[in-house]
């Protein structure tokens, strides 16, 4: 390798953050090297300091950070000697940077078009007419529909799989040498993703463009990256080529990280005809306000003792409205629910205190799902109060006796307010407080979509151990097929609002498959680094078109019901 | 989209009407509850009961409320006022010229505070917490902190008996525009310095509260510079709360004149207003109460427009 070829030398990078007790160091002394068109896959848990050691390659910290040691030479220059003007003129034009959630990163008040150009033209790479027909140019070699037009959208005109394609045009406008990638499909759903990696890598390759890209998810590294390094609390746990490092990990965290994905539940014995189910959904539809578009049409799938029903589909299928049906916060217009074969009143104001104490929710961001001004015991004290009528010592003894159940110690977290505790422990306070009010049916509403994988298999553990010591049952919505695979019993798949297969795990992951749930299992990406590049062109054989995903429906009704929501 | 916004203009000008209703029964309660009346202001303590109950009935104040109101209430909806009770002058013509006057203050405050707190807003929000930032925000919260007669007599210690502007600005309608700005120069100022606080404080918070925003970060990380990121990218998103402030402050500058207009005797709607009540001119009084309530209907239903123009969400459907 020729100094030449280097593009980015990163020595002993130490970035520190602020925080109540003064500086305290996050990242402790990194090292990366880049060399021109090479493809970097930073992986780790969120906390190792993948992001933040992304944007110091763009000599960038966040507010209350601060690199305090190292250099970052980008290109034969010391991007740490150079000043802020110096820095801005790199930015954007030499190095690029796609953030995570595309449909917060774009700026709501302007047109994407004119939000793409606004580098070019600013850096004077190119002057504001040809920039918007490069644009273009490049909204076609991602391979977005109608690229001569949806530039004129605003963001909130666009879907998210479009936006992140049009950011990595965004990025691409100034042809940069590096590009950093920061999780750009983790807010997507599996079909999306895969022509968003697809389009990404394609265009990488084209330009010769380094990257450095982000991710939890080693499966998506696979695809991407040339080699990968693994991070763990600012520290480099290892790094090398990425097939090497999928076959032949060094460290235990490594295989550990890599073990994730196995996890499988015990079978249960099959459901006997004779069986009531808990809770039985009777062709079941609904729709926003009186004259809305119908979002659910004649759902119906049972949910029995002891068992756990995963619901899966990707965004705007229906999955979380049936959630919202069954708890009678939306009411459905046909159809009925029966709970332990009593029919259930359709809003949840008509129904008993009994009935709803025997059917909790957990959701997906506990953050906001649980109020910041209360304490854990206050949290979880409330519905022993309201479903229990519980009070004084009692209260606390159960409250105590909860945390343990969710293997939090009761001494340390009693008193807690929920801000003090991490994402894992807020989804598990979510979950105590479920069943504080002794359900015999917990909706959970992708409770670990947000969560890092070693955390999430803790809370599907727990979830596991919980329902053979209290014979609970779970509706499991997610639309994360290796979560399904983990602990789901029963599988309904969901597409626009209607069941296209329901049945055990067995029967519906074993083929032959509904086109859709084909097409779904299929979008899971594998470990193989193979992977994407033999599924593109195994779609390309079968549909004999350049286009990298089919749906088996040719119109898509997705539009109207995001609108709805 | 104008589908959506003539129905909302539609709407809030139905409510605005409801809303102006009320307004108007208030109003005339609160006039009702003032001792005395017009008869007895302008009689004297020494006036005979008689003579009172006599003048009371020529004026039509013997009969009951209900009766008055009502009469009221319909002469104003087609556009009457009615008449004066203390010189018997149609109440429209002599608000008219009055009405004008404080417009045009307010105008000429408008045009100085406005531009002046939206500057300050964005100069403290990109150098917030330095010394810039202190200082503006020390200077304008000092300003808004002092009771408005008491800046009106410290501009006229300071400006008017030093030479530079008169501090009695008595305009008339032959006065060229020139002459009339020149003298509305003081009050105008005490104006500016009551209301440039509010607007500039709110514009400084809206948009460092943008600053958080994921977008403002790919900004910065596009190489714009911090004071296009505040510009371009932070000030669109924090128009529908400047433009909320600026309408408050607006029917402040027309409605909160009273005191600024008496202390260099200008002749407008405020001192119409103060010299009718203590005249217990109660038609007057009534008006004019029912102008200020208007304008305050009238300039949040343009911040509610103008407020929705300015965020795409709201226009460009999905």
């Amino acid at each position: 390798m020729t100094d030449n070829d280097l593009l980015l030398n990163i020595k002993g990078l130490r970035i520190e953050a602020l925080s109540d007790d003064g500086w305290n160091e996050i990242v402790h002394g990194v090292d990366l090297t880049l060399k021109r068109g090479e493809v970097m896959g930073l992986i780790g848990e969120s906390g190792a300091g993948k992001s933040t050691i992304g944007l110091a390659a763009m000599g960038f910290t966040r507010d209350g950070c601060r690199i305090s040691g190292g250099s970052v030479v980008f290109d034969g220059e010391e991007l740490l000697e150079k000043n802020e003007k110096q820095k801005q003129a790199l930015r954007g034009s030499r190095i690029a940077y796609v953030a995570q959630s595309a449909a917060s990163s774009f700026n709501p008040a302007h047109r994407l078009i004119d939000q793409c150009c606004e580098t070019a033209v600013l850096h004077n790479v190119l002057d504001r007419d040809t920039a918007r027909d490069e644009a273009v140019e490049l909204y076609e070699k991602l391979r977005l529909p109608n690229p001569g037009e949806i530039g004129f959208r605003y963001p909130h005109q666009v879907s998210g799989g479009q936006l992140q394609r049009v950011m990595t045009a965004m990025a691409m406008s100034c042809k940069p040498d590096l590009i950093i990638f920061d999780e750009p499909t983790t807010a997507l759903d599996v079909t999306t993703q895969i022509e968003v990696l697809s389009a990404i890598r394609d265009i990488v390759r084209q330009f010769n463009t380094a990257a450095i890209y982000i991710t939890h998810d080693l499966a998506v590294v696979a695809q991407m990256a040339d080699k990968i390094k693994v991070l763990r609390y600012g520290n480099e746990v290892e790094e090398a080529d990425t097939r090497i490092m999928l076959s032949d990990p060094k460290e235990e965290y490594t295989r550990s990280l890599w073990a994730v994905r196995s996890h499988r539940s015990v079978e249960k014995p099959a459901v006997k005809d004779s069986d009531v189910p808990i809770i039985s959904i009777q062709n079941i539809s609904a729709s926003y306000g009186s004259d809305g578009p119908r979002v659910l049409h004649d759902v119906s799938f049972d949910i029995h003792k002891g068992r756990t029903v995963a619901v899966v589909g990707e965004s705007g299928s229906g999955k979380s409205t049936t959630a919202r049906c069954l708890s009678g916060l939306l009411p459905i217009s046909e159809g009925c629910i029966l709970h332990n074969g009593e029919e259930l009143p359709i809003s949840s104001k008509q129904r008993s205190k009994e009935q709803l104490r025997e059917l909790q929710m957990i959701y997906q961001i506990a953050d906001t799902a649980l109020n910041p001004k209360q304490r854990i015991c206050d949290i979880i004290g409330r519905p022993l109060q309201f479903f229990l009528g519980l009070r004084g010592e009692e209260k606390k003894a159960r409250v105590r006796e909860l945390l343990t159940l969710i293997e939090l110690d009761p001494d340390i977290y009693y008193s807690r307010y929920p801000t003090e505790l991490s994402g894992g422990q807020k989804q598990r306070i979510g979950i105590a407080r479920a069943l504080a009010a002794e359900p015999d049916f917990i909706i959970c509403d992708e409770i670990t979509s947000a969560l890092d994988q070693l955390v999430a298999e803790g809370i599907l553990k727990l979830l596991e151990r919980l329902q053979s010591e209290l014979g609970l049952s779970y509706m499991f919505i997610t639309h994360d097929l290796a979560t399904v695979e983990a602990i789901a019993d029963d599988v309904v798949v969901m597409q626009y609002g209607k069941v296209v297969e329901a049945g055990t795990k067995h029967e519906v992951f074993r083929p032959p498959h509904h086109p859709y749930t084909e097409l779904l299992l299929s979008s899971v990406p594998d470990m193989n680094p193979d992977w994407l590049t033999g599924l593109l062109q195994q779609r390309a054989a079968m549909d004999g078109s350049g286009e990298s995903v089919k749906r088996p429906e040719a119109s898509n009704p997705k539009e109207s019901v995001c609108q709805s929501n | 989209m104008h589908a959506s916004i003539s129905s909302l203009v539609l709407n809030r000008l139905l409510l605005g009407v409801v809303t102006l209703f009320v307004i108007s029964i208030i109003i005339f309660c609160g006039v009702e509850l003032l001792p005395g009346d017009l008869a007895q202001e302008i009689l004297g303590q020494s006036a005979t009961p008689e003579s009172i109950a006599a003048f009371r009935q020529q004026l039509g104040l013997d009969r009951p409320a209900t009766e008055r109101y009502l009469e009221w209430l319909l002469g104003v909806v087609s556009g009457d006022f009615g008449a004066s009770l203390a010189n018997g002058r149609e109440i429209s013509e002599l608000m008219g010229e009055r009405l004008g006057n404080t417009l045009f203050l307010a105008g000429m405050s408008a045009l100085i505070s406005i531009p002046l707190a939206l500057t300050l807003g964005v100069l403290a929000a990109l150098y917030r917490n330095t010394a810039f930032d202190k200082g503006t925000s020390i200077c304008t919260l000092t300003a808004i902190s002092y009771p408005e007669f008491f800046v009106a007599y410290i501009l006229i210690f300071l400006l008017a008996q030093t030479g530079f502007f008169p501090s009695i600005s008595n305009i008339s309608g032959d006065m060229s525009l020139m002459e009339k700005a020149y003298r509305t120069v003081l009050p105008a100022l005490t104006m500016t310095m009551v209301v440039t606080a509010h607007m500039m404080r709110m514009t400084r918070a809206a948009l460092i509260n943008l600053l958080g925003s994921p977008y403002i970060e790919m900004a910065r990380l596009k190489g714009v510079s911090p004071a296009r990121v505040i510009v371009r990218h932070a000030l669109p998103n924090a128009l529908g709360i400047v433009i909320n402030v600026i309408a408050l402050n607006l029917a402040y500058l027309v409605v909160g004149v009273v005191i600024v207009e008496v202390v260099f005797v200008y002749p407008g709607l405020g001192q119409l207003l103060v010299d009718s009540v203590a005249k217990r001119d109660i038609t007057v009084v009534q008006a004019c109460s029912l102008i200020f309530a208007m304008t305050y209907v009238l300039l949040n239903l343009l911040a509610d427009v103008l407020s929705t123009l300015s965020n795409p969400r709201l226009i460009h459907q999905r």
